[in-house]
C-alpha cells in the first residue's frame, strides 16, 4: 500500500483502512469456533472475576452470598434477556469471544449450546456431585455419556384446579385423563361461559412436558445419528385427545399468558391448570385475588397403575468453554447447585424448585406458597410427584422445532384440525431442519 | 494499490485536501455503519451453520452459495409474509393518507373551530411508541377483554371478533392508521399553510365554492407533499413490526411469520440462525429498493415532470 496519501487517494484510503479494519475482525470473530481451548486444571481457590449470565429471579441477593464469603473471587450478574434471546445472545458473545463465564440455560437449550461449542464438557467435575440428583434429573444436562452443565431447578408437571368452583359445580378432580375429559363436558353444561382448561399453541414446553408425561421419546442421539420420533404413538395420543375436545369446544384452545388468560385465571372461566410446580408462582402474577382457592394435585394420569408426570421449564448452569477461569467458575457452579445454603436462598428468593435432591427437603419449602395457604403440605405433595417425573433428551434444533410448534398448532386450533396431523407437521419441519444443517438423521 | 505519484492537475490551487478533511466524517460514518454492515450482512448469507464431528456435532460456518436465499425464496410462509405485507400495504397506505389529507383540508378551512385543539387531537396517537399503542389495541381486540364487545353486547348486538382469521389484518392495518394519519396530517397542513392566500381569493372571484378550492386548487398545488408522504408511509408499510409482533402472542391468527420481518426476527433472535435472516433480509431490502425507484420514477414523471 502507498505511503503517500495524496489528495484523491485519502477517500480510497479511509475506505480501504475502515475495510481492513473490520473485516478481519468479522472473519475472526465468525469463523474461530473450531477451535477447543485447551483449559488448564487451574487453582478453584485463584482470585476469579466470574460473569453470570442468568434471568433467575432475584439471583443477585444469592450471588451475594458467595460474594461475601469468596470476597477474592467475585461473581458479577447481568440480567442479558430471557428463555431463547439469551441464547442467541450468548451464541453471538461466544463467536465475538467474549461469552460470560456462567450461563444460565433451560434444558431443552443445552443442546444448541453444545453443538455450537459454547457449553464446557464439565464430565469431570461432574462425577463428584452426580450423587446429589435423581438420575431422572441427571439425564437433562447429559448427553452421550457426557455432563455439559450442572442442573439448577427442575418445573414437575402438576394439575392445579379451582377448589371452590369444582365444589360449587359440584366436580370431581379427574384422576385420569378420560375423567379430565370427562369433567371438562360437565363445566361446559354447567355453564357455557366456562371451560375446565385451555391448550396452548403458545407454549411448546407445556406441550413437550405433556408428551413426556405420556411416554414419549422425541429424540435420541445413538453416536451420532438423532432419531426423531416428535410424532410417536405417546405425542399423537396425547394430541388427539386434547385436538378432539378442542375441536368440539369441549376445552377453549386459547393461549396462555395473554391478558384474556389473566381475566380467565381471575374470573374462573378457566378452572383449572395443567401446569409445573411453579405454577404457584404464575398465578400470584396473574390472578391474585384467587389466593386461597386453588389446590394442587398430581397430573391426570394415562395409567392410573403407573402414575407419571413430564416436565415443564427447569433450567441448569453451564460454563463457557472459552472461560479462562474455568476452574473457579466450576466451583462456583458446584456452591449454586448443591449447597445448602445457596439452594435454601434459591428457594427463598428465587421461588425455583432446586434441581438438587437436599434441596427439595430444604426446610423452606415446609411452608406453602404464598398463593396456597390452603394447601399447607404442597411442597411434600410436590417432592412425590416429582419423583415420577420423566424427561427425555433435547435435539439441537429445539429452537425451531418449538417455533414450528406454535405457528402450526394455532393454524390447527384456528381451522380446527386433526393435532395429530398437525404433530406430524412438526416431525417433517423438524427433521427437515436438522437434516439442513448436516446432522446425521434416521426417521422412525 | 498501484503506487503513483501525486496527480497534480492543478498544482496551484489553494485549500489543500480541506474538502475531504471536512467530508471525512460523514463519509466514515457512513462507511462503518452502512455499508460495512450491508456487505457483512450480504457475507453472512452467503454462509451457514453446519454441522460435522461425532457425538453431538459441532457446528461450524461455512460458505453456501446461495443455499439460504433459495430457502428463503422457497419458503411458503415468507412468500406469504410478503404478499401479506403489500395487502397491508394497500388497505394502511390510501385509508391513512385519505384520512390524514381530508383532516388537513378540514383544519384549513377559514371557518374552522377548535384548530389547534383538533390539530393535536389528530397527532397525539403519533407520539405513542408503536409497541404500547399495539397493546392499548390490542386489550380493545381481545375478545374476553374487549369494552368494545362489552358495549356490542349491551345493545344486543352480535360482537365482531377483531381477531378473527379474516379481519386481523384489517385489525393490525388500524393500529398502523390510527398511529400515522397525526403525523402526515401535520405535513401535508403545514404545506397548505405555505400556498398563497391570494389563490383562494382568486378562486373565490372566479366563483368557486370551499370543496372545489380544496379539490381543484389545494390537491394539486401540495401533491408533491402528498407524493412524499406516500412513499414515506409505503416504506413504512414494507418495515412492519411492532404492531403485528406485538399481536402475535395474543392470538393464534398471527403467527410467528406474518410479515416478513418477523419471519427475519424469529430466524435471528429465536432460531439462533442468523444466516436464514440476513439472506432474507438482502430478499427485503432489495424488494423494497425496486419498489422505491418504481413508485419514485413513475410518480416524478407524473408529479414533478411540469418542473423540469
Amino acid at each position: 500500500m502507498t505511503s503517500h496519501i495524496h489528495r484523491r487517494g485519502f477517500l480510497k484510503g479511509v475506505a480501504t483502512l475502515g475495510a481492513a479494519a473490520a473485516v478481519p475482525a468479522f472473519l475472526a470473530a465468525c469463523s474461530g469456533d473450531d477451535e477447543e481451548p485447551t483449559q488448564p486444571a487451574g487453582d478453584p481457590d485463584a482470585p476469579a472475576n466470574l460473569t453470570f449470565w442468568t434471568w433467575t429471579t432475584n439471583v443477585q441477593k444469592v450471588v451475594d452470598i458467595w460474594n461475601a464469603k469468596n470476597p477474592t473471587q467475585k461473581v458479577t450478574v447481568s440480567n442479558q434477556a430471557q428463555g431463547e434471546e439469551l441464547i442467541t445472545k450468548t451464541l453471538t458473545a461466544h463467536r465475538a469471544g467474549n461469552a460470560p463465564d456462567l450461563i444460565h440455560a433451560e434444558y431443552q437449550a443445552l443442546p444448541v449450546l453444545i453443538t455450537n461449542g459454547v457449553a464446557a464438557d464439565l464430565t469431570a467435575m461432574a462425577e463428584g456431585i452426580k450423587g446429589e440428583f435423581t438420575e431422572g434429573t441427571w439425564a437433562l444436562t447429559s448427553f452421550g455419556g457426557k455432563t455439559y452443565a450442572i442442573p439448577q431447578d427442575v418445573g414437575p408437571m402438576m394439575l392445579y384446579y379451582r377448589e371452590d368452583l369444582f365444589q360449587q359445580f359440584g366436580l370431581t378432580v379427574p384422576k385420569t385423563w378420560d375423567e379430565f375429559g370427562a369433567v371438562a363436558r360437565q363445566v361446559r353444561q354447567k355453564d357455557a361461559k366456562r371451560y375446565l382448561a385451555t391448550f396452548s399453541s403458545g407454549d411448546p414446553g407445556w406441550f413437550a412436558g405433556l408428551a413426556e408425561q405420556a411416554g414419549a421419546n422425541w429424540w435420541v442421539n445413538d453416536n451420532g445419528t438423532w432419531t426423531v420420533r416428535i410424532n410417536d404413538e405417546p405425542t399423537r395420543k396425547v394430541a388427539s385427545f386434547w385436538g378432539g375436545l378442542v375441536n368440539e369446544d369441549v376445552l377453549s384452545g386459547k393461549p396462555m399468558y395473554t391478558p384474556e388468560w389473566n381475566k380467565a385465571m381471575t374470573d374462573g372461566t378457566l378452572l383449572a391448570w395443567p401446569s409445573a410446580i411453579w405454577g404457584a408462582g404464575v398465578l400470584e402474577g396473574v390472578a391474585p385475588s384467587t389466593k386461597g382457592k386453588w389446590r394442587m394435585v398430581p397430573m391426570p394420569q394415562w395409567d392410573a397403575a403407573a402414575p407419571a408426570t413430564g416436565y415443564w421449564g427447569g433450567s441448569a448452569t453451564a460454563i463457557s468453554s472459552k472461560s479462562s477461569q474455568r476452574a473457579q467458575a466450576e466451583k462456583f457452579v458446584k456452591w449454586l447447585n448443591t449447597d445448602q445454603e445457596a439452594l435454601d436462598a434459591l428457594i427463598a428468593e428465587g421461588g425455583i424448585y432446586p434441581a438438587a435432591t437436599k434441596g427439595q427437603s430444604s426446610t423452606q419449602l415446609s411452608k406453602a406458597p404464598a398463593m396456597m395457604p390452603n394447601q399447607p403440605t404442597f411442597f411434600a405433595e410436590a417432592a412425590e410427584i416429582a419423583t415420577t417425573a420423566r424427561g427425555f433428551n433435547w435435539a439441537p434444533n429445539v429452537n425451531v422445532t418449538y417455533s414450528q410448534y406454535s405457528d402450526i398448532f394455532a393454524k390447527a386450533v384456528q381451522e380446527k384440525s386433526d393435532f395429530a396431523a398437525a404433530v406430524d407437521a412438526i416431525q417433517a419441519a423438524s427433521v427437515a431442519d436438522l437434516k439442513k444443517q448436516g446432522f446425521e438423521v434416521k426417521e422412525a | 494499490m498501484p503506487v503513483a505519484a501525486p496527480v497534480r492537475r492543478r498544482p496551484r490551487r489553494r485549500g489543500g485536501p480541506t474538502p475531504y478533511v471536512l467530508m471525512a466524517p460523514a463519509v466514515v460514518l457512513l462507511v462503518l455503519f452502512l455499508l460495512v454492515p450491508i456487505g457483512y450482512t450480504v457475507w453472512l448469507s452467503l454462509r451457514a451453520n453446519r454441522v460435522s464431528g461425532g457425538g453431538l456435532g459441532i457446528r461450524t460456518e461455512r460458505f453456501v452459495g446461495l443455499e439460504n436465499y433459495t430457502s428463503v425464496l422457497t419458503d411458503s410462509a415468507y412468500v406469504d409474509g410478503l404478499l401479506r405485507m403489500l395487502l397491508y400495504g394497500l388497505i394502511v397506505v390510501p385509508s391513512m393518507l385519505g384520512l390524514a389529507l381530508l383532516f388537513a383540508l378540514l383544519l384549513d378551512t377559514p371557518r374552522v373551530r377548535f384548530g389547534a385543539f383538533s390539530r393535536i387531537g389528530i397527532f397525539l396517537p403519533y407520539a405513542v411508541p408503536g409497541v404500547i399503542a399495539s397493546l392499548l389495541w390490542g386489550f380493545l381486540y381481545l375478545p374476553d377483554v374487549s369494552p368494545i364487545r362489552d358495549v356490542f353486547e349491551g345493545l344486543g348486538l352480535p360482537a365482531p371478533d377483531f381477531l378473527a382469521p379474516g379481519g386481523v389484518l384489517f385489525s393490525v392495518a388500524n393500529i398502523g392508521v390510527w398511529g400515522g394519519v397525526g403525523f402526515n396530517m401535520i405535513v401535508l397542513f403545514t404545506a397548505l399553510r405555505g400556498v398563497p392566500r391570494e389563490m383562494y381569493d382568486a378562486a373565490r372571484v372566479d366563483g368557486a365554492g370551499e370543496v372545489q378550492i380544496a379539490l381543484r386548487v389545494k390537491v394539486p398545488l401540495i401533491m408533491p407533499a402528498i407524493i412524499m408522504t406516500a412513499i414515506f408511509s409505503m416504506i413504512a408499510t414494507l418495515q412492519v413490526f411492532n404492531e403485528p409482533a406485538t399481536l402475535q402472542p395474543l392470538t393464534d391468527t398471527v403467527s410467528q411469520t406474518w410479515v416478513p420481518l418477523m419471519t427475519i426476527y424469529r430466524d435471528a433472535f429465536v432460531n439462533a440462525d442468523i444466516h436464514s435472516a440476513a439472506a432474507a433480509s438482502v430478499v427485503l431490502a432489495l424488494g423494497t429498493l425496486a419498489v422505491s425507484v418504481a413508485v419514485l420514477t413513475l410518480l416524478q414523471r407524473r408529479a414533478f415532470g411540469r418542473d423540469r
